[in-house]
C-alpha cells in the first residue's frame, strides 16, 4: 500500500461533487470507504496469521541487524543506528573489523559479531552494500547562522590548505556518495550520527586500522568547524545517483601524514583501478 | 618452665595458645604452599632435549584444547601476549604474556617453570598466581603435555608487553590471602586413569578435567570463588558474566544422556545439534577451542560426558504448572506474537532449512528454555546475536536484541508465557529477574 497515493475520500468528495449531490455522493464514498478498510483490515489478519516465508537467504541471516538498523538496513528510527544499505562494502567489512578487535566500542555490536568469522562478516557487508533503496530527504534543522553554513561547504568542497586539511570530496567522491570499496558516502546521514561520529573520533573512542586518517583530520579541527561541517552535510539532498564513485576523483594523492589504513587504495596512484576486495 | 606455665594468668595463657596455634597455622600454609622447593627438584627434561616439531605441533593443538589464548589475549591484541583484564567477584585480573619476551614475557623460563605455573599455579619467582588462571584444571595434565605447550610458545614471535597489575579488593591478591585461598581450596590434581574404563573414556576425562577446564564454569562456586572438583560438573552460575552453566550429570538439563553420541560430538565441534545449539560463554568455548579438536579427541569427550551424564541421571520433580496472571499471561502472548512468533512458530516449533539444519530453534519442549534458573534465556532475549560461526556450521542464524525495545515487564511476560504453552512446564520469569541482568550488563 503506498500511503502518499492515499486520498481521504470525504476530502475527494467535497472537492468533486456539487451541493445538491453532495449526500449521496458521500453516502456512496462512506460505503466504498467500509469496504476498503474491511479489505485492509483482512489483509492485515491474513498477513499476521501466515508470517512471511523463510527464506535461507542472507535477509534472514542478518534479522538480527536489520533489528536496529531498519528494514534492509535503511538506517534505525533516531540517529544512532546508521543505515548500512548501499554503502560500499569494503568500509563496512571494516566496521565490523573495528568493533571486533576494538577499535570501535559499542557492547551490543560487539556482542553480535565476536562469535562470527571474518568471511561471514564479510558476506554480511556484501549483502548490505549491494541493497539500492531510496534515501530519505534531509531533516537537519538544528539552529546555525548561513555564515557558518557557507563555512561547513567549504570546507567540504575545499577543504583548508592553511592547517593542510583536504576537502572531504578529495577522498568521499564528488558527488560524496563514497568511493568503491572503502570510502562511505557523507549524505543522507542524520545530523545526530555525523556528529556523534566526528565527536568519537575528536575523544578517540572510534578509530579505524592504522594509519588513521580520519583521526588525523578530525584533531586538525576545532569543533565549531566540526559542527559546521556536519550541519551542512546533513541538508544536502543525494545526487540522482547515489552510489558510490568507482574511483577517487582525480588529482594529487594524499599526503604522506594523511595516509588511510582502512583505504590504501586513495594514497595509490590514481590511475589504478579501484580493487574490489576491501582487504586491509 | 611448667612452673612458669602454671603461675602464668589465664588471660596471657590463653594469648600465647592462641598465638602458637596462629603460628603453627601459618607454618602449615607456607608449608603447603612452598613446601616442595626444599625437597629435591624435578629433572628439567627440555633443557637437554630440543623440541621437536611433532612436540610443537603437539602443544599448538594442547593450547587451543585448554584455550589459552582466550584468556591470554586483549580484543584485537596479539595472541598469547596477555593483558586482558578479567572480570572477577572481588576485581580485576590482567593476564600475563605467554610470548618469549625476556622481560614481559616467558623468555627466561624453563620448561621446569612453565611446569611449576601449570602443576603448582607458582610463577617461576615462587609468587602465587591468582587462581584466575584455572590451575586446579591444569594442574591435571602429565608433565608431558606442559612441556610441549612450552615448546610450541617458545616460537611464538616475541611481544613486549608488561602484564598489568592486578585490581583486585584487599587483601584478595595479596600472596598470605592466596597462601590460605590455596591451603583451603587447591591440591595439584594430577589425572587419575580409571582402569575399570577404557581408554577412550580415561582421555575424554583427562581433556574435561584438564586443558578443558569443563568445570570452571560447570560446577558451582562458592562465596570465596572457589569452583568444586576438576570432576564437579553440577552446573553453576558464572559470576560476572551472568550466565548459567548447565548441569552436565542431568539429562533434564541437557540431554547428554538421551543424546547419540554423534549429535554430542556434532555439537561440540559445531556449536548446533539437531536438539541443542550453544551461545554465550559455551559458544565461544566452542568457537576458540573444541571446533579446532580432532574428531578422535571430541568423541572421546563426549563419552566421558555422556557416562557421566548416566551415571548421576536422577528423575526430577515435575515442576508444578506455574499460576500465571491473566495480565501477564496476556501481555506474554502478546509480545510472542509481535516480536519471536515469526521465527520460532505459532506452536513454538522452530524452523528448519531444507537441507534440515535448524534455523531457529523449538521453543516447546527445548531444555534451554526449560532450565530451573532463566538466566540464560533473560540474556538471550536482552541481548539476541549469533551462536558461534564455526568450520561445520559456517552461517548460523541470528536473533535480535530486544535490550531497547522490550522492558523488564515485556521480556519476563514473554519468557514465562514460552516456558509454559506447548506442554512446557516452568516456572515464572519475574520483571526482577530480568532487571538483575540488565543491570549487571551495564543496560
Amino acid at each position: 500500500m503506498n500511503r502518499q497515493n492515499f486520498i481521504p475520500p470525504q476530502a475527494a468528495a467535497d472537492l468533486q461533487s456539487p451541493s445538491h449531490t453532495r449526500l449521496q455522493t458521500a453516502k456512496a464514498w462512506f460505503f466504498k470507504g467500509l469496504w476498503c478498510a474491511t479489505g485492509l483490515i483482512a489483509l492485515g489478519l491474513a498477513s499476521a496469521q501466515t508470517p512471511a516465508r523463510f527464506a535461507d537467504d542472507m535477509a534472514e541471516r542478518t534479522r538480527a541487524c536489520t533489528a536496529c538498523h531498519g528494514e534492509q538496513g535503511r538506517a534505525g528510527p533516531d540517529g544512532y543506528y546508521p543505515r548500512l544499505a548501499g554503502k560500499p562494502a569494503g568500509y563496512l567489512h571494516n566496521q565490523l573489523r573495528n568493533f571486533a578487535q576494538g577499535r570501535r566500542h559499542y557492547d551490543l555490536m560487539a556482542r553480535m559479531v565476536d562469535p562470527l568469522t571474518d568471511a561471514y562478516l564479510g558476506e554480511m557487508a556484501q549483502y548490505f552494500s549491494e541493497l539500492k533503496l531510496p534515501y530519505p530527504a534531509p531533516t537537519a534543522n538544528n539552529t546555525i547562522t548561513p555564515e557558518r553554513l557557507a563555512k561547513g561547504q567549504q570546507l567540504v568542497t575545499q577543504g583548508d590548505a592553511t592547517r593542510g586539511l583536504p576537502a572531504c570530496t578529495q577522498c568521499h567522491g564528488v558527488r560524496l556518495t563514497g568511493v568503491q570499496p572503502n570510502v562511505p558516502g557523507l549524505l543522507g546521514l542524520p545530523l545526530d550520527y555525523l556528529n556523534a561520529q566526528l565527536g568519537a573520533w575528536q575523544t578517540k573512542q572510534r578509530r579505524a586500522h592504522a594509519p588513521d586518517c580520519m583521526a588525523e583530520i578530525v584533531q586538525r579541527m576545532p569543533s565549531e568547524d566540526l559542527i559546521a561541517v556536519s550541519s551542512w552535510l546533513a541538508r544536502q539532498p543525494l545526487p540522482a545517483d547515489t552510489r558510490p564513485a568507482e574511483r577517487p576523483p582525480a588529482g594529487p594523492a594524499l599526503p604522506e601524514a594523511l595516509r588511510c589504513g582502512s583505504a590504501p587504495e586513495l594514497s595509490a596512484t590514481r590511475s589504478a583501478p579501484a580493487q574490489s576486495g576491501g582487504r586491509p | 618452665m611448667t612452673n612458669a606455665w602454671r603461675k602464668m594468668h589465664p588471660v596471657k595463657r590463653l594469648g600465647w595458645v592462641t598465638l602458637t596455634s596462629l603460628l603453627v597455622l601459618a607454618l602449615g600454609v607456607v608449608w603447603d604452599n612452598w613446601g616442595d622447593l626444599l625437597g629435591p627438584q624435578p629433572e628439567n627434561t627440555a633443557l637437554t632435549a630440543p623440541a621437536t616439531e611433532a612436540q610443537i605441533e603437539q602443544g599448538r593443538y594442547l593450547a587451543l584444547a585448554g584455550n589459552c589464548m582466550a584468556c591470554h589475549t586483549t580484543r584485537g591484541g596479539t595472541p598469547f601476549a596477555g593483558g586482558r583484564r578479567i572480570d572477577t567477584p572481588f576485581g580485576g585480573v590482567y593476564s600475563s604474556n605467554l610470548t618469549p619476551d625476556p622481560e614481559t614475557g616467558l623468555g627466561r623460563w624453563t620448561s621446569l617453570d612453565f611446569w611449576q605455573a601449570m602443576h603448582r599455579g607458582r610463577s617461576k619467582d615462587g609468587r602465587l598466581l591468582a587462581p584466575a588462571f584455572p590451575y586446579n584444571y591444569t594442574s591435571v595434565i602429565t608433565r608431558q603435555d606442559s612441556d610441549a605447550i612450552f615448546a610450541w610458545l617458545r616460537t611464538l614471535p616475541p611481544v613486549v608487553q608488561a602484564q598489568p597489575a592486578h585490581n583486585l579488593v584487599w587483601p584478595v591478591g595479596t600472596q598470605p590471602a592466596l597462601a590460605v585461598w590455596r591451603s583451603l581450596f587447591f591440591e595439584p590434581s594430577p589425572f587419575q586413569v580409571n582402569k575399570a574404563q577404557t581408554a577412550e573414556w580415561n582421555r575424554g576425562a583427562y581433556l574435561v578435567q584438564g586443558l578443558g577446564h569443563c568445570a570452571a564454569c560447570h560446577s558451582p562456586r562458592n562465596a570465596l570463588g572457589a569452583s568444586g572438583a576438576v570432576s564437579d560438573l553440577s552446573g553453576g552460575l558464572m559470576p560476572v558474566v551472568n550466565w548459567y552453566a548447565p548441569d552436565l550429570t542431568r539429562d533434564t538439563e541437557t540431554g547428554l544422556a538421551s543424546t547419540p553420541l554423534p549429535e554430542i560430538v556434532r555439537l561440540l565441534r559445531t556449536g548446533a545439534s539437531n536438539t541443542a545449539q550453544t551461545s554465550g560463554p559455551m559458544g565461544e568455548v566452542v568457537q576458540h577451542s573444541l571446533q579446532h579438536l580432532n574428531e578422535t579427541d571430541l568423541q572421546a569427550m563426549a563419552v566421558y560426558l555422556q557416562s557421566r551424564a548416566q551415571s548421576s541421571a536422577q528423575p526430577t520433580a515435575k515442576t508444578q504448572a506455574a499460576r500465571i496472571s491473566l495480565q501477564v499471561a496476556t501481555q506474554g502472548a502478546k509480545v510472542y506474537e509481535n516480536q519471536c512468533l515469526q521465527c520460532h512458530g505459532e506452536q513454538g516449533e522452530g524452523v528448519k532449512t531444507a537441507s534440515g539444519e535448524v534455523a531457529y530453534p523449538a521453543l516447546a519442549g527445548n531444555r534451554a528454555v526449560l532450565l530451573n534458573d532463566p538466566t540464560n534465556l533473560v540474556q538471550l532475549v536482552l541481548y539476541g546475536g549469533y551462536g558461534p560461526a564455526t568450520q561445520g556450521h559456517p552461517r548460523p542464524f541470528g536473533m535480535p536484541p530486544a535490550v531497547l525495545e522490550l522492558d523488564d515487564r515485556d521480556i519476563a511476560a514473554v519468557l514465562t508465557h514460552l516456558r509454559t504453552r506447548w506442554g512446557n512446564q516452568a516456572s515464572e520469569v519475574t520483571p526482577l529477574q530480568v532487571n538483575r541482568i540488565r543491570a549487571a550488563q551495564g543496560g
